[in-house]
């Protein structure tokens, strides 16, 4: 079986020396913010081994490989997913953590391309992912069926944004003149494909989630019924 | 699998390398990195001479070749992009065989090749020499924001873990007369997922109650500062200094 991968680990050498430090810098400040808000809003400071386990779930997510057919099979990208799931700013932590210890310990993704990757992965992806989720959420019933609905909605439109933000990238600092017309409607209409097989994957594995744990679902948080207690009449 | 935790890269030995402090190479790797990518792409010959540099750190290491070829795989989708990319750049056109190609992505492609694979086995070369646990303590060392050092540790510490239960969950799903051959799979895979997810962040929770009850305070003690000599420096960053050496005189010579 040779997995799919797909443009999520942009390697070393794509871009030009400023844009690469220049997309450092961006991740710099991208990742203090989040720092802020998972702060005030998402964590606590008792809270750092959940969201360390949350950032080994999408590294271990990210390994399970889903068959496409033809001996091929791609994999989750989980950055909706784990909008959904945690938070965008607590997402935006993780998935620059797993990004660094991939750079760094698994020779994916090139070291100097780190900032790019987090703004792609980490920032664009989440954010649109998220944001797109919470849209769709507003406009559903109110019932917990909605939430993987929204959040397939979320990953759907993450994967070509952040494939069209690389595009956006490359114009700035890429390696040779390509027309841009043509590289934004290649990498558009493949990463359409990528996020329809990610919104499955996520509105399936939601489901699942919604299913078992709703409490532990960030979007759900204020849309699950109150759990009310029961207490039967005692029976003289 | 792509890339797993149980294909860890570390290689305990006792190399130069190996006994350079994490912080002063995580520094040297990114400054070399960096140094390389800065390099103008027409410049060729400097980069294959960086690219022979990278080689010959990869051999200081002493690990074995088959532990780290397989590793140069990732670089498979950006390969077939730098194929294609003499045919669709534009600008002048050269021939090349039988086929006219851009001139202008022809370079391109192979400064792209030559780059991307001088970083893959620059990273190589600290991921093999490198415990995971030291590039936790380099982080910390290197003045990272806390919660971001703390995730990255639960992360080293915690991925075999969450790792073996997921090959317990397919072992399981295989033992059940399960196989993934077709879409028909994912909702099982996708449910696979969330259980895993679940399992998870319950991991989380427990962990973080043993913590607390251990004394946790919110941050992580330091317990054996990382300490560099100059030597140390210069014997790390000397790969760096000399990428950004061969990064200037290229731009000078243009």
């Amino acid at each position: 079986m040779t997995p799919l991968e797909v443009a999520v680990h942009v390697p070393d050498g794509f871009l030009d020396a400023p844009t690469s430090v220049t997309t450092g810098v961006a991740a710099a400040a991208v990742v203090g913010a989040s720092l802020v808000r998972a702060a005030r809003h998402e964590l606590d400071d008792r809270t750092a081994p959940l969201a360390g386990l949350v950032a080994v779930f999408v590294f271990a997510a990210q390994m399970v490989n889903f068959p496409v057919g033809a001996g091929t099979s791609g994999h989750l990208l989980g950055a909706a997913l784990a909008a959904v799931l945690v938070g965008p700013a607590t997402a935006t932590l993780c998935l620059t953590v797993v990004l660094a210890v991939q750079a760094f310990l698994f020779a994916d993704g090139g070291v100097t391309a780190l900032g790019t990757n987090v703004l792609l992965m980490g920032t664009v992806a989440v954010w649109v992912g998220y944001l797109v989720a919470r849209g769709v959420l507003a406009l559903l019933p109110r019932r917990p069926a909605s939430i993987p609905a929204a959040a397939a909605c979320g990953a759907l439109v993450s994967v070509p944004v952040a494939a069209l933000a690389f595009v956006g990238l490359y114009a700035l600092g890429g390696a040779a003149p390509i027309p841009l017309d043509q590289l934004a409607g290649a990498m558009v209409g493949w990463h359409v494909l990528i996020g329809i097989g990610e919104a499955v994957i996520t509105f399936l594995a939601v489901s699942s989630i919604v299913a078992a744990r709703p409490d532990l679902v960030h979007a759900a948080r204020g849309r699950l019924p109150e759990l009310t207690l029961k207490t039967p009449e005692p029976v003289a | 699998m792509g890339s797993g935790p149980g294909e860890h890269l570390h290689v305990e030995g006792d190399t130069v390398l190996h006994a350079l402090p994490p912080h002063v190479k995580l520094v040297g790797l990114v400054a070399f990195v960096l140094g390389v990518v800065a390099v103008p792409s027409h410049a060729h010959r400097v980069l294959a001479a960086l690219l022979a540099l990278a080689v010959g750190l990869v051999l200081l290491t002493r690990v074995p070749a088959r532990h780290v070829l397989p590793r140069l795989a990732v670089e498979t989708p950006f390969a077939v992009f730098a194929v294609v990319l003499p045919f669709v750049a534009v600008g002048p056109r050269v021939a090349l065989g039988p086929v006219s190609v851009s001139q202008a992505g022809l370079t391109a492609a192979v400064a792209l090749l030559l780059k991307g694979t001088t970083g893959v086995l620059a990273a190589v070369t600290f991921a093999v020499t490198t415990r995971p646990r030291d590039l936790v303590r380099a982080l910390q060392h290197l003045r990272l924001p806390d919660p971001l050092v703390l995730i990255a540790s639960f992360m080293v510490r915690y991925v075999d873990v969450v790792a073996d239960q997921l090959r317990r969950m397919r072992v399981a799903r295989a033992s059940r007369g399960f196989s993934a051959r077709s879409v028909r799979a994912w909702p099982v895979l996708a449910a696979g997922t969330g259980a895993l997810f679940i399992r998870s962040y319950e991991r989380g929770e427990r962990v973080h109650l043993a913590m607390v009850s251990r004394g946790w305070s919110g941050r992580l003690p330091v317990t054996a500062p990382l300490e560099a000599s100059p030597r140390d420096w210069l014997l790390g960053l000397t790969p760096a200094l000399v990428a950004a050496g061969c990064a200037v005189a290229a731009t000078m010579a243009t």
